[in-house]
């Protein structure tokens, strides 16, 4: 035992729901692919720790207790649920488990196999970033529902019938091999970095369920990056998110104002975590094979510079933006693009940058396209669109912050023109 | 689908903030409708005048029962609405979000009952 006291039991509990949630979920659906199982098992699991480890104290290996009762829960809930043939294969599966080395050793490490699960191609695009932080981090249907902006019925649906097809068209708990490697990898990181990106996307930081998304994205992506060391797309998609959150102090002043990139205070980066991302940007780069996320967190060390140097370095920055969108080209590259052009070559010729993608119908809702263009439009002097631009921004922003932010400019704007 | 977004808001909050505070909302609403109209998604919309002049209406055995006040004496209450076009409730929820009432209040949405012929 290690402690009696009521408060450090609740904390372990907590500590090995954190830790050990996904691992758990992981070995006890692996053999079965019956995630919802799994997770309901664990459920009264984390239940029981919370009622008994208070009184009895901690046990000395918590992940074990937890997994030997989950066992024998979900042993109990097959013979109600099943009779006949199904029944005798579930519990023999079961009770080779039971029968496992688990005992004596650590438990095997495989929710590297339950993420390629969660992101297989034949689960929908949509669902796999939400169903990686269900079975992996523990989150609940309705705090997933709140980031990813759908209502919480909707996207408990979402997740049973992904669960459900895991299990009916038996998707395999398995890293796969060498030759499909490459495509599958880059769905698990596109669902871990949609998961930072709906936490780093409350801009405020306020919000704690949101900016705990954002932690747990780079948890998820430092889980990736350790099970995958020669991974360089792995490595370059940490890197990309420690960039981002080094910066996540600066993003706000005092007041609670948004503050563009450009007029971030450099004291408030975290320099540390700059570092750690630069590290690992060159190790990946010593793989020699190029790819979205390297380039992604390319244009962030691009961006850190300025801490060096005392400027950004655009024209580095426009030239990694060309090869993002020979890459993985997508409207966030292009517009992104225009506006590294705007501060290498003038706004003139970011204007026209942007004028390209003018019949995308996917920007008339895109705020980003707005603001950007309303910013060259000032830039350039033409102030009656700019103004229309900015409306259409500010009309499309969710965060007050960065509404007010615009409204401030596009007051600047009339002022401009009275003067 | 047609949708309502509901706007809920604290009234009273609402009558004490300061006038710029008062201008930078209504700004963000007017810029709010433009974008919706834009979009395409626009079907209608306005905002309502203050609790102080609802009045309720009842009919109770026979007997018309009028009220001054709201349905609902409560904090929050409804302060305007939109009617919109939407894909599906996955696109009328992010409307609904980027709705200045969504950060001074409540947005409901609610799909409205379609007949069917």
């Amino acid at each position: 035992m290690i402690s009696e006291r009521p408060d450090i039991a609740r904390a372990a509990a907590e500590a090995a729901a954190r830790q050990s949630y996904g691992k758990l979920v992981a070995f006890l659906a692996a053999r079965t692919r019956d995630v919802a199982g799994a997770e309901d098992a664990l459920a009264d699991a984390f239940a029981a720790a919370l009622e008994r480890w208070p009184k009895a104290g901690v046990p000395r290996r918590p992940e074990a207790w937890l997994l030997a009762v989950a066992r024998r829960r979900r042993v109990d809930a097959v013979r109600r649920r099943l009779t006949g043939e199904a029944a005798r294969d579930d519990l023999r599966l079961i009770a080779e488990e039971m029968e496992a080395r688990m005992t004596d050793e650590d438990l095997p490490d495989e929710r590297l196999r339950l993420m390629f699960a969660c992101a297989h191609p034949a689960i929908e695009a949509g669902v796999r970033a939400p169903l990686i932080l269900q079975t992996i981090l523990g989150f609940d249907a309705a705090t997933i529902a709140s980031a990813f902006l759908v209502s919480p019925a909707t996207m408990g649906q979402r997740l049973v019938r992904a669960k459900n097809r895991i299990r009916e068209t038996g998707i395999p708990f398995r890293v796969p091999e060498r030759t499909e490697l490459g495509e599958r990898l880059d769905a698990v990181l596109e669902a871990i970095y949609t998961a930072f990106a709906e936490g780093w996307s409350d801009p405020a930081g306020t919000e704690t369920r949101r900016r705990n998304l954002a932690t747990e994205g780079i948890w998820l992506g430092r889980l990736v990056a350790s099970l995958m060391p020669d991974e360089p797309e792995a490595l370059g998609l940490l890197a990309l998110m420690l960039f981002a959150e080094a910066r996540r102090a600066a993003r706000r002043n005092a007041a609670g104002d948004y503050v563009p990139l450009a007029e971030q205070e450099l004291a408030l980066w975290d320099h540390a975590l700059i570092d750690e991302a630069e590290t690992l940007l060159r190790r990946a780069a010593t793989k020699g094979v190029v790819g979205r996320y390297q380039l992604e967190a390319a244009v962030q060390s691009a961006h850190t510079t300025r801490r060096l140097t005392g400027r950004t370095d655009w024209a580095a920055i426009k030239q990694l933006y060309d090869a993002l969108s020979v890459i993985a080209g997508s409207p966030v590259v292009s517009i992104n693009r225009a506006v590294a052009i705007a501060e290498a070559d003038g706004a003139a010729a970011g204007l026209s940058a942007l004028d390209e993608l003018g019949d995308d119908k996917r920007l008339h809702d895109y705020q980003p396209y707005w603001a950007a263009r309303a910013g060259l439009l000032a830039r350039l002097g033409k102030t009656r669109e700019a103004t229309e631009a900015y409306d259409r921004a500010i009309g499309l922003e969710r965060d007050p912050a960065v509404r007010r932010f615009l409204q401030e400019r596009r007051a600047g704007l009339s002022r401009a023109e009275k003067d | 689908m047609r949708y309502m977004l509901l706007i809920y808001v604290n009234e009273a909050a609402m009558a004490a903030a300061p006038t710029d505070k008062t201008y930078e909302i209504s700004a963000a609403y007017g810029a709010y409708t433009e974008a919706l109209k834009k979009s395409g998604a626009w079907l209608a919309g306005d905002r309502l005048k203050p609790t102080q002049a609802a009045t309720s209406v009842r009919m109770a055995n026979g007997k018309t029962n009028v009220l001054d006040g709201p349905y609902a004496d409560t904090k929050e209450q409804l302060a305007g609405f939109y009617m919109i076009e939407a894909e599906d409730a996955d696109a009328a929820i992010a409307w609904a979000a980027r709705c200045p009432g969504a950060s001074t209040g409540t947005v409901e949405v609610r799909p409205i009952w379609e007949q069917t012929m």
